[in-house]
Formats: structure tokens, C-alpha cells, sequence
């Protein structure tokens, strides 16, 4: 026993050891997910591996050219030999949509503190603003141009829809910034709602969003020519944007900005007397959590090639604010983890145990009341686990850290007199 | 030369009046203590010069210009900075990054610049850094740089408070009761720091103290609040035997001097 210790303690310590492990653990799953037809476990498997190499020693740069690789290479590559290629595919870009948004909404909630229940409605506007351009509907209400745009124009969309959906954020912030905690969670609520429900009603007097008959055909993006199409390409659009969120934040998170969001979630009145400008910072949260949304709202309108309001219900705000919490509010791995998890629970790990008790059942081999039927159970069993992970991980999968900074590098600024000795300090740590 | 001047300043909080019609001017590089018993309005009278209340009525004046009308960040920004009285960290932030936030003020990243992480950036978040934990080697916290503000020992979250405030590059620092809750030894070395900090940061300091010993050895000028006014001011040995003050206090029994 306490040789497995010493050897698991000088596993840790050894980089070369990791690398080895890694790239064994890497290789098997990616084999095994190119030979096997459909298996879901090689593919999850093969996606775990990125977690392990966040726990590796590497240094950050080595992580993330680890992490290009096996996102931009392997994973497509190897998924690509079975059946369910495209719906891996779909499932990935699925999570790389969330874990943007997820991440959005981290800087409202995680670093400024400001509870937000109705973040999806950004989501909302980028996805309507291509869709109204990227169809005949902008026709309507436009009096001049030829719609539907070309889809050339999607990738000048990204950014429109960020754009717009800041502006929606600033507007969205102005009011509701006058009130706090409990209250400022109501409001957003009701923002969210209403916002759907505008949409949902903008087919009269000037038919702008077809109401809830939704907004069909969207033109696909296309880029030299090519049409993007399927999963396996939209994948690639995702993967851009996720990079540039998550560098985004990151450069955010350690700078004035974001050490001012913190301080405004700490202590309103004391990050004010520091020169903190309440409402500017405030604002400042709400676009920027916004702007990642809106983005991927363009990218998702054009995926599905089709946008109605019962995408952006309450049920998803909640959905996205459960992967902050769960993930670890305020930590940006954390975040990225928690949004994945959820993702995939929803989409694959659920779906799948729903669809073998199903055969089981079906099969005869063990029968189900209907009352218990797996579709009704794949709920509550997600509602356990979020009970569960509340109870023993209240503070997320991966808690928030501060981060570390080395003495040394701080010493040698021209000093000042220090005035208590430390012989004194502990001193007084004895009183 | 008077760095700080208020005149008339009231403060009424529906019938209740904090602050009654106190004037008074602060010398720069001066330390004024403000004393009164509990419920005098001191805190009151701080919150209006650092724009958290609004005066009701009467004017304050920074290097004559009018300051009174200011957000609180606006205020900071004219060059007062400030204590509380209930201790007020960013209780998940690290020591080092408190003071950093403290020196938000002077630092000039904009969302341009970050996001492109441009040298020039980088360079002043570095300098900052730098500059933030020669202040905590300054009030004795060096030590605990990486640690989270809240699990500091009460006398060393104070001292905290002072760096941040420090770092700021404040004018003119407010104090409010620096030394509640530190032992005698704490509260000596406290002395010794305002004392240097006035010449080291070339600052004027106005605290807010309840510990007359402390009141008495290090300010140059004493004001009294009683029930919102002002009942006295002057050097610490007159106000030391003024009988409006020792009235003021005797119901109290807070005097303690010696
Ligand atoms: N925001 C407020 N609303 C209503 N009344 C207030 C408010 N702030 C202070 N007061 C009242 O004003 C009076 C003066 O309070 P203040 O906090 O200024 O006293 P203080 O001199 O700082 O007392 P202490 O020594 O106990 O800190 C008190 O009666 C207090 O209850
Ligand atoms: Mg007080």
C-alpha cells in the first residue's frame, strides 16, 4: 500500500510519466473509436482525455497545442470512419456552443456577481439577427437590398450579432441595474421572457420574425465557394469561436477589468471608494457576457438552418446558469467543464441509457412500469446528479482559484522603510 | 496651507440629524482626529465627504474645488481615499490582488489594449504588481501576498485596508476607527504606521478613533462631535481638559486618557 503511494507520488512529480500516459490513454481511445462503428463511450473517452491534460504539469502553451490537436485532428479524424460520425459531430459542436455561452455568462454571474436569468435572450438576438438577413423575411420591413443575404455575409454576421447583442446587454443593463440580488434575478427573468415573446409576436403589424411559425431555410455560410452544411463543418466555425472566447476571457479575467468586476461582486461600496465606477462595470459585464452569446445564436440559426422562440425558453437561461454553478462559478475551466458535462449528459450519456432500457424493456427482458417509463426517468436522474454535486461539490467541479503570483518576481521595486519587522508580525500573531 | 475644508455641512436622515451644521478646515500633511462619542455622526460626516451620503446641505471643498455632487468613484479619483469602520475586503481576492484593486485609478488598460495584451499593458500591470506588493511589505502583510483576504487576523484585514487605500495615491486618507479590535501591541505599531505613512506618501490623514491614547499621542488637531455638531475643536491638550467634552463622554465613560 505504501509503495502504490510512493509510486503515485513520484507519478506526479514526473512530466515525462504523464506525457507517456497521456499519449497511451490518447491512443487507445482514438483507436478504438476509429475501429469501433458506433461506440459512444470511445468518443467520451476520447474527450476526457482533454481533462486529463488539464491535470497534467505541462506548461500552458504545450496543453493547448495538445488540446488543437486532438480538438482540430483526432477527434474529427477518427470519428469520421464510423456511422455516427455526423452526430458525434453535432454533439461536439452542440457543446462548444454552450461552453461559449456558458462562459458569457460566468462574467455576469461568476465575476461580477450579478445574478442573471434570462441570459439565452442574447443567444436570442444573434440568432434572429441572421436569421431575419440570412432569409427573405428582412424583405418585410427593409426598403432597400435584395434578401436573403449571401451567405458570404455569415462571417460579417458573427460579429454583427455580438455587436447587437451588447447593445442588448447595455439595454438590458440600464434598468435593471438599479436593482440588486433577489430582484435583479426577477427582472432578468422577465427580460428573458419578453424577449421571447417579441419575437414571438413579430409577425404583425410588419411581419419581421414569422412569429412562432419560426424563420425557415436559412442560408447556409459559405466560404470560397463551399456551402457549410453539416455538423462536421459548423464544428470547425465553433471551434474558432471557442478559442477566441476563452482567450478572450482569460486576457479579461487577469486584468483591471476583470479584478474591478470581482471587487464590484465582493463589496459594491468599497470597490466604489477604490474608483470603481458601479455602473460602468457593471454594463461592461453584461455586454461582453453578451457579446460570446450572440455570436454563437448567428452560428446556431445557421446550423440549424432554422429559428423559432421555443429555442430560447426560460428552461435554457436555467440550463446555462446550472452549467456555471455546476461547473464553478467564476472559474473558467471549471465553467468549460461543467457546460461539457451537461452537454453531453443531455445529449448522449441520458439519451443513450434511455434508449437501451428501452430495447431492454422492449426486448422483454426486464419490463418497466410505465410510470417509471426511461424517458420520464432521464430527468430526475439529471436532477439527482445536480443534487448530488450541490451536496458535495458546492463550489463546483473545478472551484474558482486566485491566482498565484511569485514573491520573487515582485521584489527589488524601489522599497520603502518596512515599518513592522516580521519578528514583530509574528509577534503579533501570538497576542 | 488647508488642503480639506467643509462649511455647514448637514446631514438628515428623515427626522434624525447626523450631522449638524459642522464646518472645520484640515491642514495638509496634517493628522486630524475626529472624536464624539458612539452615535455622533462621525461616520456619517466621512461618508459625505467620500460621496457615499449626500450633504443635505453646506459644501465641501478639496483644494477649493467644490467635491460635494460626486459619485463615490469620482471622489476617489480626486485624490481621497478611505477605510471602514466594518471592515471592507474583497474577502475572495487574494491580499495582492485587493491592493491592485486599489491602484484601479491609475491605471490606464482599456478594453482595447487588454484584449490585444500590448506591451504598454503589459508594462503597467507588471509596474502595478510591483508597486502593490512593496505597499503590502510596507504595512507587514509581504508574507501573505497569495492569501485570501478573509482569512487575514483582524488586525492584519486593517492594515490590508490601509495598502489598498494606499494605492490609490490618495490626497488626502480617510480613517475610520483603524485601531477596533487590534491588542495594545497592534495598536502601537498602528501609530508608528500612520505616523510614517504621512511622510512617506506625503498624505494628510483624518481619523476617526475611539482610542484616546492613540487620538492624543499623534494628532496635530482634534475635532469633537456630539449629537452631530461640533462641540470643540483644537489641539489634543485643550480638548484633553475642555469640560464640553468631558461632559460629552462622561455618560458614556468612554474617556481614557493617559
Ligand atoms: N443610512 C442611515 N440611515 C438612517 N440613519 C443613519 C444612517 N447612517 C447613520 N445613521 C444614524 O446617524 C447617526 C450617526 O451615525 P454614525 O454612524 O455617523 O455615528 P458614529 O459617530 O460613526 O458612531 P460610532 O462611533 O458608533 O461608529 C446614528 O444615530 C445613526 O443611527
Ligand atoms: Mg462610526
Amino acid at each position: 500500500m505504501r509503495r502504490l503511494k510512493t509510486l503515485w507520488k513520484k507519478y506526479e512529480q514526473n512530466k515525462l510519466a504523464h506525457g507517456i500516459f497521456l499519449l497511451i490513454y490518447i491512443g487507445v481511445t482514438s483507436l478504438s473509436l476509429y475501429t469501433a462503428q458506433k461506440s459512444v463511450t470511445a468518443f467520451l473517452l476520447l474527450l476526457t482525455s482533454l481533462l486529463l491534460l488539464y491535470f497534467t504539469k505541462f506548461t500552458n502553451l504545450t496543453k493547448w497545442l495538445i488540446a488543437g490537436f486532438v480538438l482540430v485532428f483526432l477527434l474529427p479524424f477518427t470519428a469520421s470512419n464510423g456511422d455516427a460520425y455526423q452526430s458525434y459531430m453535432e454533439v461536439s459542436t452542440l457543446v462548444g456552443i454552450y461552453i461559449a455561452m456558458a462562459l458569457g455568462l460566468n462574467i455576469v454571474v461568476g465575476m461580477a456577481g450579478l445574478l442573471d436569468l434570462g441570459f439565452v435572450a442574447f443567444f436570442a438576438v444573434g440568432a434572429y439577427t441572421y436569421g431575419i438577413f440570412a432569409t427573405a423575411q428582412a424583405s418585410n420591413f427593409m426598403p432597400f437590398g435584395t434578401f436573403p443575404l449571401s451567405g458570404e455575409s455569415f462571417w460579417l454576421f458573427i460579429i454583427i450579432g455580438g455587436l447587437v447583442a451588447a447593445l442588448f446587454g447595455i439595454l438590458l443593463g440600464i434598468p435593471v441595474l438599479r436593482v440588486k440580488g433577489d430582484y435583479l434575478a426577477i427582472v432578468t427573468l422577465g427580460f428573458g421572457e419578453i424577449i421571447r415573446i417579441i419575437f414571438n409576436n413579430l409577425d404583425r403589424p410588419i411581419n419581421i420574425t414569422n412569429g412562432a411559425m419560426g424563420i425557415s431555410s436559412v442560408t447556409p455560410p459559405r466560404l470560397f465557394g463551399i456551402d457549410f452544411l453539416y455538423p462536421s463543418q459548423f464544428y470547425y466555425i465553433v471551434l474558432v469561436l471557442l478559442f477566441f472566447t476563452i482567450f478572450t476571457v482569460r486576457r479579461f479575467e487577469h486584468s483591471k477589468i476583470g479584478r474591478s468586476w470581482k471587487a464590484v461582486r465582493e463589496n459594491e461600496i468599497a470597490a466604489q471608494a477604490m474608483g470603481v465606477p458601479l455602473v460602468r462595470t457593471k454594463l461592461m459585464a453584461f455586454a461582453i457576457g453578451a457579446t460570446f452569446s450572440g455570436m454563437m445564436g448567428v452560428v446556431f440559426a445557421a446550423k440549424q438552418a432554422f429559428v423559432d422562440p421555443t429555442s430560447f425558453t426560460l428552461l435554457e437561461s436555467i440550463t446555462i446558469l446550472v452549467m456555471v454553478v455546476l461547473g464553478g462559478m467564476g472559474s473558467v475551466p471549471g465553467v468549460i467543464l461543467g457546460a461539457a458535462v451537461m452537454t453531453i449528459l443531455n445529449l448522449q450519456v441520458l439519451t443513450e441509457m434511455t434508449n437501451w432500457l428501452n430495447q431492454l424493456s422492449l426486448s422483454g427482458i426486464i419490463s418497466i412500469p410505465y410510470a417509471l417509463s426511461p424517458a420520464k426517468m432521464q430527468r430526475f436522474i439529471f436532477g439527482a446528479l445536480l443534487i448530488l454535486f450541490a451536496l458535495y461539490r458546492p463550489k463546483g467541479l473545478l472551484p474558482a482559484k486566485n491566482r498565484i503570483f511569485i514573491e520573487k518576481d515582485l521584489q527589488g521595486a524601489n522599497r520603502k522603510a518596512k515599518l513592522v519587522t516580521p519578528q514583530e508580525q509574528s509577534e503579533n500573531e501570538k497576542l | 496651507m488647508s488642503i480639506l475644508e467643509v462649511r455647514n455641512l448637514t446631514k438628515k436622515f428623515g427626522g434624525l440629524t447626523a450631522n449638524q451644521d459642522v464646518s472645520m478646515t484640515v491642514e495638509k500633511n496634517s493628522i486630524t482626529a475626529v472624536i464624539g462619542p458612539n452615535g455622533a455622526g462621525k461616520t456619517t460626516f466621512f461618508n459625505m465627504i467620500t460621496g457615499v451620503y449626500q450633504p443635505t446641505s453646506g459644501i465641501i471643498l478639496l483644494e477649493n474645488e467644490k467635491i460635494n455632487g460626486l459619485q463615490p468613484h469620482d471622489v476617489s479619483k480626486k485624490g481621497i481615499s478611505r477605510t471602514f469602520q466594518n471592515i471592507r475586503l474583497f474577502n475572495e481576492m487574494s491580499v495582492l490582488e485587493n491592493v491592485l484593486v486599489g491602484m484601479h485609478i491609475n491605471l490606464k488598460a482599456g478594453l482595447l489594449g487588454i484584449l490585444l495584451n500590448l506591451p504598454a499593458i503589459r508594462k503597467e500591470e507588471k509596474a502595478s504588481e510591483m508597486k502593490a506588493y512593496n505597499l503590502l511589505e510596507y504595512v507587514g502583510l509581504a508574507d501573505s501576498l497569495n492569501e485570501k483576504a478573509c482569512n487575514l487576523s483582524y488586525g492584519a484585514q486593517r492594515r490590508l485596508e490601509i495598502a489598498r487605500a494606499l494605492a490609490a495615491n490618495p490626497k488626502v486618507l480617510l480613517l475610520d476607527e483603524p485601531a477596533a479590535g487590534m491588542n495594545p501591541k497592534e495598536t502601537k505599531n498602528l501609530t508608528q504606521l500612520i505616523q510614517s505613512m504621512k511622510h512617506e506618501f506625503n498624505l494628510t490623514v483624518i481619523l476617526i478613533e475611539h482610542d484616546m491614547k492613540l487620538v492624543m499621542e499623534i494628532s496635530e488637531h482634534i475635532v469633537v462631535l456630539d449629537h452631530g455638531e461640533k462641540i470643540a475643536e483644537g489641539k489634543p491638550e485643550n480638548i484633553r481638559n475642555n469640560p464640553k467634552v468631558v461632559e460629552a463622554y462622561l455618560g458614556s465613560g468612554a474617556i481614557q486618557t493617559g
